[in-house]
């Protein structure tokens, strides 16, 4: 379980997450969704302990990620960030084998080649694990992150718009297997996503931020509806029901 | 066993072997068989050779890994000029006679200690994330080292001439004039410094990630960040007081190994840097004394190729 408690951050005057309380079950998916700007990104951030809180605290398990030792917590969370930039030139194998290093502490055994070898083939990168890094395409790199993530095998697992750069058929591919991660593995996934009929369609729970604040969570029948998503994003939406999944409309 | 082991294992056997030719080269070209001479006279100017190469090297690898790039250097950002200013401050505040007086390797161990403090807060400033902007560290470097640089040369115009002259002695060793007083202390200083570095070896790598990534893999970033420093103080100011500051060559020798090492793991690139360190600094200083009789050209020539470099490599990073 995770309890985020009172959550505040703020950049000289301007709060980008205000108060923010929230208790993430285990197991399932967790979508968050919200405009550009509502403070996403910084509040996973802060949960996987990357940013101080100016305020309140997180607890994954009844351990405070402000005072928990780093190794402990990194077999238990895991992030993926919007962002991920290298100043080294690694292989896409040695960048998935860094997912375990928190077990291994860079000396890899047997079980931790197999860890790599399924995270590189859940991803579809067996081909690649070779190449280096800047010499992927935008969404193979994305994989090669999520791949990483995937390696370190966390009960916890944070992703931050990890459909970006992803063509319809890999961001599908994701999707599915961040929901056999929750069903099969009984991983909790959470999940920032753009998409907000990725969101309908595969979550167990929405959460909406706007302005910093936490504005509504729900299942997705609650979420995805053409008032709340209007006062989410400001723009008309359409939900249709198609084969018992809502799906927002909203190119007119 | 990954295949990049291979090639990055015969590079590195291959550096060794020029290291080991052109200390060989050193000890014995020209030497006229006057051993009792020449073993003792060559060897310790040889070891000094190669602790400073090797204190550059490694700081300068250890400093990139935690600042997470690759144009900075402990001696861009004005580390020598700042151990260069306490000892003129030191002659400054206590006069000539008094440091003089002092046992100069008790006196060197001051030096780093204070170096290790004052640098500690200074650049801890810098690099816990509070300065982003790669352009605005270099700029801030430049200024910190110029400022070193031209509070030292205020305090000397101030000194006692008498003074000046003692200190002078210090300030301007080169590869030549080598401070063979405190090479015991500089090695077991150096050697302690590995140590140190081999305690956290392993975080390395994932330092390199940046410093985001090593959270999350369960790194203390802020205590490694802190080590690391710490550790870099004491191979600059070991490079520092046997040689005088040196504001290229680590840079030249860490991209260079960053190039050649197909694998940009540590436990390649460390070696690498220090094996290529050492061919520069002990092959060029033979080459240049035994083949072209020059005595003092090496650090220009360094300095030259290292600028050249820095230049370049400023240029490549912003046309991209
Ligand atoms: N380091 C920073 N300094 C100042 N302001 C920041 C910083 N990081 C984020 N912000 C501000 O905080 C707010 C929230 O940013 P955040 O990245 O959390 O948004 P987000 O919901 O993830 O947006 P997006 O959907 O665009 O990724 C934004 O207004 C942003 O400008
Ligand atoms: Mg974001």
């Amino acid at each position: 379980m995770i309890e985020i408690r009172n959550i505040t951050k703020s950049y000289d005057s301007t709060v980008v997450v205000d108060a923010v309380t929230l208790t993430l079950r285990r197991g399932g998916i967790t979508s968050i969704i919200g405009p550009n700007g509502a403070g996403k990104s910084t509040l996973l951030s802060i949960i996987a302990r990357l940013i101080p809180t100016d305020k309140g605290t997180v607890m994954v398990d009844g351990l405070d990620v402000a005072r928990t030792a780093g190794e402990v917590l990194a077999r238990r969370l895991s992030i993926l960030r919007q962002d991920n930039h290298m100043t080294t030139r690694l292989t896409v194998r040695d960048l998935v084998a860094f997912g375990r290093y928190p077990y291994n502490k860079g000396r890899p055994t047997a079980q931790d080649q197999e860890h790599i070898n399924k995270a590189l083939a859940y991803l579809g990168l067996e081909d690649l694990g070779g190449r280096f890094l800047d010499e992927l395409s935008g969404g193979q790199r994305q994989r090669a992150f999520v791949a990483m993530v995937l390696c370190q095998d966390t009960d916890y697992m944070l992703f931050d718009e990890p459909l970006n750069n992803l063509d319809i058929r890999h961001a599908v591919a994701m999707m599915k297997l961040l929901r056999d991660a929750a069903r099969d593995f009984g991983k909790t996934v959470v999940v920032v996503l753009h998409d907000v009929n990725f969101a309908s369609c595969y979550s167990d729970q929405i959460i909406v931020m706007r302005d910093g604040k936490l504005f509504l969570q729900g299942p997705p029948s609650e979420i995805i509806r053409p008032d709340t998503l209007q006062q989410t994003y400001g723009c008309p939406f359409e939900v249709h029901d198609l084969g018992g999944d809502r799906i927002a409309v909203y190119y007119a | 066993m990954p295949p990049e082991t291979r090639p990055s294992g015969m590079v590195l056997s291959l550096m060794a072997l020029a290291a080991v030719v052109c200390v060989v080269a050193f000890m014995t070209w020209g030497s006229r068989g006057n051993w009792s001479f020449v073993l003792p006279f060559r060897g310790t100017k040889l070891l000094a050779l190669v602790l400073v190469a090797y204190a550059i090297a490694v700081s300068t690898v250890l400093f990139q890994t935690i600042t997470n790039n690759r144009i900075l250097t402990p001696a861009i950002m004005g580390f020598d000029w700042l151990y260069m200013l306490l000892q003129t401050l030191l002659v400054f505040g206590l006069g000539a006679a008094t440091t003089s007086a002092i046992d100069p390797r008790w006196m060197f161990l001051i030096e780093v200690g204070t170096m290790t403090g004052f640098s500690l807060i200074l650049y801890r400033f810098l690099f816990s994330g509070g300065v982003r902007d790669l352009h605005l560290l270099i700029l801030i470097g430049v200024v910190f080292g110029t400022l070193f640089r031209s509070l030292s040369g205020f305090l000397q115009r101030l000194i006692d001439p008498n003074d000046f002259v003692v200190l002078q002695d210090r300030l301007f060793a080169s590869f030549n004039t080598i401070d063979a007083s405190l090479l015991l202390v500089s090695a077991v200083l150096v050697g302690l410094a590995s140590l140190g570095a081999l305690k956290i070896f392993h975080t390395l790598d994932v330092m390199a990630l940046g410093r985001e990534t090593a959270i999350s893999l369960g790194v203390d970033h802020r205590r490694i960040t802190m080590i690391v420093l710490i550790l870099v103080t004491v191979l600059v100011s070991v490079s520092a007081a046997l040689v005088g500051p040196v504001t290229f060559f680590g840079l030249l020798v860490a991209n260079l190994a960053y190039i050649l090492m197909p694998s940009a793991k540590h436990r390649y690139v460390l070696p690498a840097a220090v094996l290529l360190a050492i061919i520069c600094l002990v092959g060029g200083q033979t080459v240049l004394e035994r083949l072209f009789g020059f005595d003092t050209a090496l650090s220009i020539i360094i300095e030259f190729a290292g600028g050249l470099f820095f230049i370049l490599y400023l240029l490549k990073g912003a046309s991209r």
